[in-house]
């Protein structure tokens, strides 16, 4: 036993390269992909492109309409969303973890989480679509994707809340503080930097997110003249050019480098954003 | 109770209205999935009932305007790209983790979780897109029409490899961290560290990390909907093009009808079924990991 756990110096370094090997290789892919998605795209990149109409089914011209799409599901989605998870998430985060009401919600949000995207679609299409008359629109989309991320953004939200220190709840209650001056006064304060975390998942999950919507919000390529109107999101976009319309490659690389950007911008601006806040709330 | 002065405190009413709030916002949240399953198996129901759940199975041929509904080769795709993809991103997931548990430095493993972390981020669309145009061209040189269930698989292979060498370094991490003196003082070879001591200690959080990748490469449309070719036939060989239970989902619904559409809610069905075995199988792993901790930390 003793024996064969000694030193063995040719399977040391046999796993020690198989493993930076494997890391090397990840980090050559991920350099080539980013350089493939780059070169093409950037030449094509201006303000030009994000803010004319597109022409010839997207083939040319901007994706003007496609960017409000996106913005107005985007914000379907967060305005119903955000209050639905934020009082989830305090509701949970009150409770002892043990209480079956709350453990039953936390399952069956854990499992919520699980479920493919595209189901989400269905689920959309039949409730939203159909039940609520709402047909291929904005609203049916925004609506879908709010089921989608709810999970995500409570459990975000609820792992910062019960992050704040339990002497800022024994001084509120000491001081006799209301629940509402506890919440607004102490609690959300303290926890802004992970809630906002939270937000900006959900964020990035709704833009990334194009199987639910293919059948919620629909294709749509016109300017949306209200939320009840169809409309395509970015991803929805770079579907379609990639795989309906012939010669739509060109744009199709420059609506998935805005894509990349927008994430980045928004993933950048929150951390800047967080650390400010979490320097403020130090002092 | 301490009545309390003016000042600090609101109305009670306000208190009330935050409560009915929260309570209004829990059930909310809570009945979505509940709401989901049933209208999932409400619409359903007329092809399982009318077609039935055997016919499903083995129906010559998906024609389901011609009332043929054979679901069995997309879901032989669908495993067989989930269980190829799975093949590849585990080894090199796992290795990763490796690389960044024991032999990154401190700044390497920071700027490298931070490339596992953008890697990430991508949304499947634009991989599969990038499968498309630099992927599925290098393979129809070799094979045509290049589309095909490899294609699907290495692209999908890349989008979950960082989700499993994070969530993989995290575990790795802490069980190396507490089982670190100990072999220090037996002076084990890092082989024997890895293989003997961190690897078993962390197997059950390893094997849920691989079910949830399971799920997500069994539940993901968009890659494999751009880069699998979308012919539904069983798969013969690597480069034959398929089409997965997703796609078909994500190709017909916009115009399937009665019948049809229900038999895409049956394939819907089957997803959530799949999503919720997994869950439970990785709940009941997780739960067996604590019951395990307090025996291992009292030896």
């Amino acid at each position: 036993m003793i024996r064969s756990l000694r030193q063995r110096p040719w399977s040391d370094s046999l796993l020690a390269l198989a493993c930076t090997g494997a890391a090397l290789l990840l980090a050559g892919i991920f350099f080539f992909l980013l350089w493939d998605l780059v070169r093409p795209g950037i030449g094509g990149l201006s303000w030009q492109f994000v803010s004319t109409l597109p022409a010839a089914a997207g083939r040319d011209g901007g994706i003007a309409p496609v960017i409000v799409s996106t913005l107005l599901i985007l914000g379907v989605c967060l305005a119903l969303s955000v209050p639905v998870a934020l009082g989830t998430a305090i509701f949970l985060a009150q409770q002892q973890r043990g209480l079956p009401w709350a453990a039953w919600t936390r399952r069956s949000l854990d499992l919520l989480a699980a479920v493919p995207s595209v189901v989400f679609g269905l689920f959309g299409a039949v409730v939203f679509c159909e039940l609520l008359g709402l047909g291929y629109s904005i609203a049916a989309g925004g609506l879908t994707l709010a089921c989608m991320v709810l999970p995500f953004m409570i459990r975000a939200a609820e792992d910062g809340l019960r992050a704040v220190p339990r002497e800022y709840h024994l001084a509120a209650n000491a001081l006799g503080l209301s629940q509402y001056r506890l919440l607004g006064a102490v609690i959300l304060p303290a926890a802004a930097p992970a809630l906002l975390a939270a937000l900006v998942l959900a964020i990035a999950r709704a833009l990334a997110e194009t199987a639910a919507l293919l059948f919620t919000s629909g294709y749509v390529l016109r300017m949306p003249s209200s939320l009840f109107d169809s409309g395509r999101t970015l991803s929805v976009h770079i579907y379609d050019l990639a795989m309906n319309v012939n010669g739509g490659e060109r744009n199709a690389y420059r609506s998935a480098l805005v894509l990349l950007v927008l994430l980045l911008l928004i993933n950048t601006a929150t951390h800047t954003l967080s650390r400010c806040l979490s320097g403020k709330a130090r002092i | 109770m301490i009545s309390s002065s003016p000042s600090t405190s609101s109305p009670w009413s306000i208190d009330l209205l935050l409560r009915c709030w929260q309570r209004l916002a829990a059930a909310v949240a809570g009945g979505v999935l509940l709401l989901l399953v049933a209208y999932l198996i409400a619409e359903s129901l007329p092809a399982l009932m009318r077609i039935g759940p055997l016919a499903l199975l083995t129906d010559p041929s998906w024609h389901p305007l011609e009332g043929s509904f054979a679901l069995l080769p997309m879901v032989m795709a669908s495993v067989g790209i989930a269980l190829l993809a799975m093949a590849l991103a585990l080894p090199l997931g796992l290795a990763i983790a490796l690389f960044l548990t024991v032999y990154a430095g401190r700044r390497l493993r920071a700027i490298y979780v931070a490339m596992l972390e953008l890697l990430a981020g991508i949304p499947s669309v634009i991989l599969g897109f990038w499968g498309l145009v630099a992927l599925v061209p290098v393979i129809a040189r070799w094979q045509a029409p290049g589309t095909s269930l490899l294609a699907a698989a290495l692209v999908l292979a890349l989008m979950i490899t960082p989700t499993i060498a994070l969530l993989s370094h995290l575990v790795l991490r802490q069980a190396a961290q507490t089982h670190a003196l100990t072999t220090a003082a037996l002076a084990l070879s890092h082989y024997a560290h890895i293989f003997r001591v961190v690897l078993p200690v962390a197997m059950p959080a390893l094997a849920s990390t691989a079910l949830l990748a399971l799920g997500r490469a069994l539940g993901e449309t968009m890659v494999v909907l751009m880069v699998a070719g979308n012919v539904v036939q069983f798969p013969a060989s690597l480069t034959t093009p398929v089409r997965s239970l997703t796609a078909n989902i994500a190709l017909e619904m916009a115009y399937a009808r009665q019948e049809h559409r229900s038999a895409l809610f049956v394939s819907g069905l089957v997803l959530l079924l799949v999503a919720g075995g997994l869950y439970f199988l990785i709940a009941r792993l997780q739960r067996g990991d604590k019951e395990q901790a307090p025996v291992e930390s009292a030896a």
